[in-house]
């Protein structure tokens, strides 16, 4: 019988770039298939292709063994393609049931919308998918988890059954990314095939059939589950070995330089997010802030870096009061931001890559002198932080928006660790990124810190909270529960603390003995 | 799990605004005191006749208050809700209450202007609807087009053209409804223009918009002081009748006002009802707000944002037409130049304030015309207070309402942005 799928011979080129390389491809009945590759190795461009998106320059796709062109989503549609994007596409002033209608919605009399028909078929598919969702919410209103599920939904609502998922696992909790994958089991297991990307390796062992490795646009390997380990799936993907532990000595934590007292912040929905928190920071140490999203972490985050005002409490920073202080006034005083959603809070997408380098320091010289800009200073600067962060990007000039997730994390990663600075706020800064840059992002982390810079980190990546922090601090709805010494944590220990068991009935499951480290990969 | 549900939930309205709301109230209790209350006489009344002028269908009789006792309990009752207001708040109510307060305010100056006298509040409120028409048509267009995401500012200038060219075609082919399509297809013509500008070439929308405003004076303008005024058979439309509604007509008090009057103010009604049933019951319109918040969403799922957006940009130039042609053809019969007075722009802040849905852009436009029909009638009522000040309350209203009720609206999330497809 003909795969499924057959891709064969694609090849697309950007301005610069080649994004694939003549790209084969097969994917076969009722199979997982993992697609592995550095950032910006061409993974996202070959999916595009392959729902719509992008035009091949060259190359073929079959269908079940019958050729095929994909000149528009709606076509793909029409050859069972569906796809979850990387940045989910749903309207979040919309409901389930509208969003997951929208484009092939069920009417009735002419051209009115059949919403009771529509969120009938919804309750069917999520029936029978176990993927549990209220057609009537509003998207806006639902977990990222749920709104995923919501993506799956409009798939199969729209009977794909070749389904492919572009980083699914990147904006999901390790709890929610364990539903994903039940639900994804439970697809193959009715017939639907699936290609899957994604940057954690672990992932990739426990779920898929078959893993194939792209590096700069080409397809370099491919193998399977049994046959590999992490190790040897990240050097396929860099091309070189990757040290998957990071290297770092015990801390001599020095005067303190974040101070935070009684601090309480509220959500946009007026809803207290942060509420009477009270922690400090000291030069030279890396305080993890563990948690489930939505405990108040982003909120913490915006009110340190003075992106949110404080309903109360205080905040200073090293010994300067910064309570609702500009985001400017603080980031002057030598704070870096990292910011959990990049594309919202750290970049100007349809900026080039030279003048998101210099955001924070534009006015400044050398970067102005009085009213001008300095464009050679700040190209230079560009030039650079290019070549010292191992930015992929065509050259300076290129628009952020067109670079890959992980290449325009790195932008930030340079803009913010390249100027001097005291302490430095990192908001889940490995997400999406792939293992060579996650690996170089915490070497970054770690040396600021060992320059002497105060690092508070917030992550709910559990691994990567263990592996870099000195110190843990557990929030759970808005109230940091405990704070614990990194040799005392592990996943087990930190888990029921984030789920809200008390410090004191947790306490069995501190660890007393040396202390083990899992990677984050 | 995932989301926490958390604990506390702070006041809906932030204390100072609560505070703020609180003594902006008790100030206008204030201001009813001193400006209405202690002003009238013991004693007299004020009469308000509840028939328009002219007309002898749902005739109802007059409405005879005492001045002094109304004011007193308007201004007690402002003042208590004021202090509510400052000390523990409303809630999500506080728009409403100040609302109310609003219009406390000016009922008392109602009263206390017509104190010893009588008013038609009958001939006032249907002078509203009539001066809320092209308000609300003109918020209606708006809605059409920011709802599929493309910011049409071009509005007043559509009007005015259609209003010129309504009068123009009219007049030479001495037929309401040429002239009413005369006007619908310069309309859509200029509209068509700043789609092209804003959607195809992606041009600031803001600016094309202005642009076709420039335009649209200009063009006007000078076709109307070089032909229209001196050939005055090209500046002599018929216009469209009265039209009594059977039996509708014959209730007191709202018959005059909605059901014997022209044909426009009908259209209204019939575009509320079906843009409200279009936009939120049908695909149509699904895909049409998809198109105003995600694009890329929405083109992801096989749907053509560009061409969805045309047609919005047309439609809201076939309803700034019906708009436009009611200055000509439906109230003065002649095009004077700059006749449309900026009410595109008043009708552009009823569809903010009715947060960009017909029902809310209908019921504000009403409010503006309101406020439009009170200044006119007053000013000839002679209250003392000069003309020039009473003219301004139409937008001083907008300009309040836009300042301290509108809160977070609901603007389509793509609005004014260009869709480019990679
Ligand atoms: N629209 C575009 N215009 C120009 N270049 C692009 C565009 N989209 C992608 N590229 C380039 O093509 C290359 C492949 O990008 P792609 O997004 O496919 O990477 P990826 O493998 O999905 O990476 P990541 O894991 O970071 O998401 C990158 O070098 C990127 O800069
Ligand atoms: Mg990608």
């Amino acid at each position: 019988m003909a795969p499924v799928l057959q891709l064969s011979g694609i090849t697309k080129r950007f301005p610069g770039v080649l994004a694939n390389d003549h790209i084969d491809l097969t994917l076969n009945e009722g199979e997982i298939l993992a697609l592995l590759g550095e950032n910006g190795a061409g993974k996202s461009t070959l999916m595009n292709i392959l729902y719509g998106l992008y035009q091949p320059d060259e190359g073929e796709i079959q269908v079940r063994g019958k050729k095929v062109t994909i000149h528009s989503p709606t076509d793909a549609i029409n050859a069972g393609i569906g796809m979850v994007h990387q940045h989910f596409m749903l309207i979040p002033v919309f409901t389930v049931t509208e969003n997951v209608m929208l484009g092939s919605e069920s009417v009735r009399g002419g051209d009115f919308l059949d919403r009771k028909k529509a969120a009938d078929r919804i309750r069917e598919i999520s029936e029978s998918y176990k993927l549990e969702v209220n057609p009537d919410s509003y998207v806006k209103d639902l977990p990222v988890g749920v709104q995923q599920r919501v993506e799956i939904i409009k798939l199969l609502y729209r009977e794909a059954n070749i389904l492919i998922f572009d980083e699914p696992t990147a904006v999901l909790t390790p709890q929610e990314a364990d539903e994903l994958f039940e639900i994804m089991r439970t697809l193959v297991k009715q017939g639907k095939s699936i290609i899957f990307i994604t940057h954690k390796l672990r992932e990739v062992l426990e779920i898929s059939d078959r893993v194939m490795v792209i590096r700069r646009g080409a397809m370099v390997g491919s193998t399977t589950p049994e046959k590999a380990d992490k190790q040897k799936l990240a050097e396929m993907m860099v091309g070189r070995s990757v040290h998957l532990e990071v290297e770092k000595a015990i801390s001599t934590p020095g005067d303190v330089v974040l101070q935070v007292q009684n601090l309480v912040v509220a959500d946009p929905k007026n809803q207290i997010a942060v509420d009477e928190v009270t922690f400090e920071v000291r030069a030279g140490e890396i305080l993890g802030v563990a948690g489930v999203q939505g405990n108040g972490q982003t909120e913490l985050v915006e009110a340190v870096t003075g992106l949110r005002a404080a309903v109360s409490g205080k905040i200073h920073l090293m010994g300067q009061e910064i309570t609702n202080l500009s985001p400017r006034q603080v980031t002057e005083l030598g704070c870096a931001h990292v910011p959990e959603d990049r594309q919202r809070d750290g970049l100007v997408l349809s900026f080039p890559v030279a003048d998101n380098s210099v955001l924070c320091t534009y006015y400044q010289t050398p970067y102005a002198k009085g009213l001008n800009m300095q464009a050679h200073v700040i190209l230079e600067n560009a030039h650079r932080l290019i070549k010292d962060f191992d930015i992929r990007t065509p050259n300076a000039q290129t628009n952020v928006g067109s670079l890959s997730g992980g290449n325009q994390q790195k932008v930030i990663i340079a803009r913010e660790f390249s100027r001097p600075i005291k302490f430095l706020v990192a908001s889940q800064p490995t997400r999406g990124l792939d293992v060579g840059s996650i690996e170089y992002i915490h070497r970054r982390i770690v040396e600021k810190r060992d320059e002497g810079c105060a690092v508070l980190l917030v992550s709910p990546e559990l691994d990567e909270i263990i592996e870099l922090s000195d110190r843990i601090a557990v929030m759970y709805r808005g109230k940091v529960v405990a704070v614990v010494s990194a040799d005392e944590a592990n996943k087990a220990y930190l888990g029921l603390l984030m789920a809200g068991v008390s410090p004191e009935q947790a306490e069995s499951a501190k660890t007393k003995g040396p202390r083990v480290v899992e990677t984050t990969f | 799990m995932a989301n926490a549900v958390l604990v506390r939930k702070l006041e809906g309205v932030s204390p100072t605004r609560q505070r703020w709301m609180g003594v902006v109230e008790i100030g206008m209790a204030v201001l009813i005191l001193i400006f209405f209350t202690l002003k009238v006489q013991p004693g007299s009344t004020s009469t308000f006749n509840m028939t328009p002028g002219g007309i002898t269908r749902g005739v109802a009789g007059d409405w005879v208050v005492p001045a002094l006792g109304t004011l007193i309990f308007l201004t007690v009752v402002a003042f208590l809700l004021g202090v509510y207001q400052f000390v523990r708040g409303f809630g999500k109510w506080t728009n409403g209450v100040l609302g109310i307060i609003v219009a406390f305010f000016v009922f008392g100056f109602l009263v206390w202007a017509s104190a010893g006298k009588s008013l038609n509040l009958s001939g006032m409120l249907s002078a509203a609807v009539l001066l809320g028409v092209p308000i609300i048509l003109g918020a209606f267009s708006g809605v059409i087009s920011e709802r599929a995401g493309v910011v049409n500012i071009a509005i007043e200038g559509l009007m005015l053209m259609a209003a010129m060219v309504g009068a123009l075609v009219g007049s030479v082919t001495q037929s309401i409804w040429w002239g009413l399509l005369g006007a619908i297809v310069s309309s859509v013509l200029l509209a068509l223009v700043h789609g092209v500008l804003s959607i195809k070439y992606k041009i600031n929308q803001i600016i094309s918009g202005t642009v076709i405003n420039i335009f649209s004076t200009g063009m006007t303008s000078y076709l109307s002081s070089k032909f229209m005024q001196t050939y005055q058979n090209l500046n002599n439309p018929p216009i469209f009748p009265r039209i009594p509604i059977p039996l509708l007509a014959d209730i007191p008090i709202i018959g005059p006002l909605f059901f014997n009057t022209n044909i426009f103010v009908y259209l209204t009604f019939i575009l509320l009802i079906v843009i409200q049933v279009a936009l939120f019951s049908t695909r149509w319109g699904l895909r049409l707000r998809s198109v105003g918040e995600h694009p890329k969403a929405a083109d992801t799922l096989g749907i053509n944002v560009i061409r969805t957006r045309y047609v919005a940009v047309i439609l809201s130039g076939v309803v700034a037409g019906i708009g436009g042609a009611f200055f000509t053809l439906g109230s003065v019969g002649r095009f004077d130049e700059m006749m449309t007075a900026g009410k595109g722009f008043i009708g552009l802040a009823a569809m903010i304030f009715g947060n960009w849905t017909p029902i809310g852009a209908f019921l504000a436009g009403l409010m503006f015309g309101f406020a439009d029909s009170v200044a006119t009638k007053l000013s000839i009522l002679g209250t003392g207070i000069p003309t020039q000040f009473m003219a301004m309350a139409p937008y001083l209203t907008t300009m309040i309402v836009l300042a301290g009720l509108v809160g977070r609206g609901q603007v389509p999330a793509a609005d004014g942005e260009p869709y480019t497809k990679e």
